[in-house]
């Protein structure tokens, strides 16, 4: 009896109503009339699609930068990536591989000078990473208009300059991961490439976080002061949590593209932060501690609520409810992380 | 020589936004007296909600962005008004009571919260904004229209479910503004509403001296101390936070009847946004904050509102740039400032750090000696 209560308070409450909430959802998707394996075919590509974003949360975490609310920084070098080798006219996987490279550059380059700014702030550094980041993709959405990008199917049709809104990526890499490997089970389609992609990057952090750069950032996240004691830099730590969280960040937009089927630039990013902290926080993570079970867990109840809650309550209620719903789960599950004593759940 | 660098070193966020300013009216080609009239309506319109801020500053809980749930307050009660057809001062003056009683109750939910986020206040009154957001639409798109009948057509969205993303105040406007307005030259002056704002900074700097402000400001000083002293440091800050809410209520009430029409879902977001860029520029920080701060505040951030999208859009001969040009000062403003109050706050902490060090060192130094 005792160990289910501490079961209990560990998970936490918010965590069990989600996940019971997921499961009435998929329980009651057959009663009201909506295709079961496409659905969880959905929840899987939406996985995919967000989960990179979720898992360069971790390293941010786990240095003690808490939750990244400057992930537009990362996601703005990912759009660089896609859309500079858009320019250069580059297809398939050769591509998506120069995509990845270009990202990796701007990435290192962003988040070297975004972690030199944060070590300079420290105590605020989620409020200051939030008005950062809102700060750098308006500054983009500037770059994106006045950038000497002039390939037809990339700026706007008009004025022939200023890149379009969406750009479309089916004649670059769209759905490229998605489509390798990919099969069915039962009506449910599994983008196979798309998810070995996103556990190719999940290992890597997993090993990341066990060399001994990973031991010591999250030594620096745990006791800042043990850690300069015992001959860690701090502030080194932190800057090389931040380059690595802002590459990551670059890369989950591209994965998310690709999936999508197109680029979306100006004020997009900038709101993709909140969902990616939220889906973390859902899996089980606190504001100083983060794993990979946290990623994968969080990412798949956040989007399988995302997905199911639409498909399931418009076909009994009205459209906008979902929204609302999404809203109040996604600040609701922050807030609730923000304010609980800093005890970690499994 | 020493002053001035010290005087430009307090206000260094000032200082930079008035030169971009500066710099960008020639840019803007707008007229002296266009700006002036309009930074005097817009200054009658919006100072009120940046007071609000204040309080929760003084207490030490930084901005609170969490004024958004009373700028919420303030709009339901107009959506009140609006519905019943209550016109022109009457309107705003049941909005206001309508909005006053929801706000105590939503700033005291919103001081709890905080009160749990100790250290990371500002973020949390962010998120809570959002999660706010999430509640409201609810009330407005679900609840309204189905448990509280909506009686006006023009409130109700086109389809019959709950009230409108776009709300016409034409009833209310200027409920305020007009009762006495004054023609000098060719400025008009909206003299009631500016009595409003002086009574609120008697208020304020009444409140200050009064036990419960000085309170405030001993928490905001250390919360150990004051707890020590005997001071409820809980029920103060949410004391501190459930008058910024009001006073943000009140605040939107009167943004709102000067502009005319409102955003029902968004308009509350633009009010948060808008009075941390104005306290934060006119030279608060999130530790300390006068009125001073507010007006100084008010006046540079319209400057830089009315003029820079026009000077954006004349150097890169682009509407489109002037448009995203005024979000990025806008958020750039409340980034800056934060981050320069930080670095200011560290170095002054790695300062004091290297004074204890060579204080201990010289002791040492003379211990040998001895």
């Amino acid at each position: 009896m005792s160990s289910i209560k501490t079961f209990i308070t560990d998970f936490g409450w918010p965590r069990i109503i989600i996940a019971l909430f997921l499961l009435s959802l998929f329980v009651a998707a057959p009663i009201v009339g909506v295709d079961l394996g496409a659905s969880i075919g959905d929840v899987l590509n939406r996985f995919g699609q967000n989960a990179i974003m979720v898992l360069a949360l971790v390293p941010m975490v786990q240095s003690g930068c808490g939750l990244n609310f400057g992930l537009p920084i990362g996601i703005l070098a990912g759009l660089l990536g896609s859309t500079i080798t858009m320019q250069l006219g580059l297809t398939g996987l050769t591509g998506l591989l120069v995509a990845i490279l270009i990202t990796i550059v701007f990435g290192v380059i962003f988040g070297y000078l975004y972690g030199k700014l944060l070590n300079n702030v420290k105590g605020e550094e989620m409020t200051i990473a939030m008005y950062v980041g809102f700060s750098a993709v308006m500054l983009f959405s500037i770059l994106w208009l006045v950038l000497p990008f002039n390939k037809a199917d990339l700026v706007m049709g008009y004025a022939g300059e200023g890149l379009r809104r969406s750009i479309a990526l089916e004649d670059y890499w769209g759905k490229l991961l998605n489509n390798f490997g990919q099969f069915s089970i039962g009506g449910t389609p599994i983008p196979t490439g798309l998810l070995l992609f996103v556990g190719l990057c999940v290992f890597f952090v997993y090993v990341f976080m066990r060399t001994r750069t990973g031991t010591a950032m999250t030594a620096v996240g745990s006791n800042p002061d043990f850690a300069r004691a015992s001959g860690v830099s701090v502030e080194r730590m932190r800057t090389v949590s931040t380059v690595v969280s802002t590459v990551l960040g670059g890369i989950g937009i591209l994965a998310y593209q690709q999936s999508f089927g197109w680029v979306q630039v100006y004020d997009a990013p900038l709101f993709m932060a909140f969902p990616a902290v939220s889906a973390l926080l859902i899996g089980g993570a606190s504001v100083t501690k983060a794993s990979m079970v946290n990623v994968v867990l969080g990412t798949f109840l956040f989007q399988g609520i995302l997905t199911m809650t639409p498909s399931v309550i418009n076909n009994v209620l009205k459209n906008e409810l979902s929204e609302v719903i999404r809203i109040i789960v996604t600040n609701g599950m922050i807030i609730y992380a923000l304010t609980r004593k800093t005890k970690v759940a499994k | 020589m020493r002053n001035v660098k010290s005087f430009v070193a307090d206000n260094i966020v000032t200082l930079i936004f008035l030169t971009i300013t500066i710099i960008a009216i020639p840019f803007s080609g707008l007229s002296g007296s266009y700006i002036i009239s309009n930074l005097i309506d817009r200054f009658a319109r919006s100072s009120f909600l940046v007071f609000a801020l204040i309080l929760p500053i003084m207490a030490g809980m930084g901005i609170n962005f969490a004024m958004v749930l009373g700028a919420t307050a303030g709009q339901i009660g107009l959506i009140f008004a609006v519905d019943h057809n209550i016109m022109g001062t009457e309107g705003l003056i049941l909005a206001t009571l309508v909005g006053i009683p929801l706000s105590v109750g939503l700033g005291w939910f919103s001081g709890q919260v905080l009160n749990r986020a100790r250290g990371r206040e500002m973020v949390t009154g962010f998120i809570l904004g959002y999660f706010m957001d999430g509640i409201y639409q609810f009330f407005g798109l679900y609840i309204m229209g189905w448990l509280i009948p909506i009686r006006t057509a023009q409130v109700m969205q086109i389809d019959g479910g709950g009230v409108r993303n776009t709300l016409a105040l034409e009833s209310v406007r200027g409920g305020l503004d007009k009762i006495v307005s004054l023609k000098v030259g060719p400025f008009s002056i909206p003299v009631v509403t500016f009595a409003v704002i002086a009574v609120l900074c008697l208020f304020i700097i009444w409140f200050r001296r009064t036990k419960l402000g000085q309170d405030m400001r001993a928490i905001g000083q250390e919360q150990g101390i004051s707890h020590a002293a005997g001071i409820n440091v809980d029920r103060t800050r949410i004391l501190a936070i459930v008058i910024s809410t009001v006073l943000a209520c009140i605040g939107q009430i009167i943004y709102l009847q000067n502009l005319g029409n409102m955003f029902t879902y968004t308009s509350q977001r633009q009010a948060g946004y808008y009075a941390a860029a104005a306290i934060l520029v006119g030279g608060a920080t999130v530790s300390k904050a006068s009125i001073k701060n507010v007006f100084i505040g008010v006046f540079l951030v319209h400057a830089l509102y009315i003029t820079t999208p026009l000077a954006g859009k004349a150097l890169f001969k682009s509407a489109m740039v002037g448009q995203y040009m005024s979000d990025f000062i806008n958020y750039g403003i409340i980034a800056s400032a934060l981050v320069l109050h930080a670095w200011k706050n560290k170095r002054a902490a790695d300062l004091a750090r290297a004074g204890l060090r060579m204080s201990a060192e010289a002791q040492a130094a003379a211990g040998g000696v001895a």
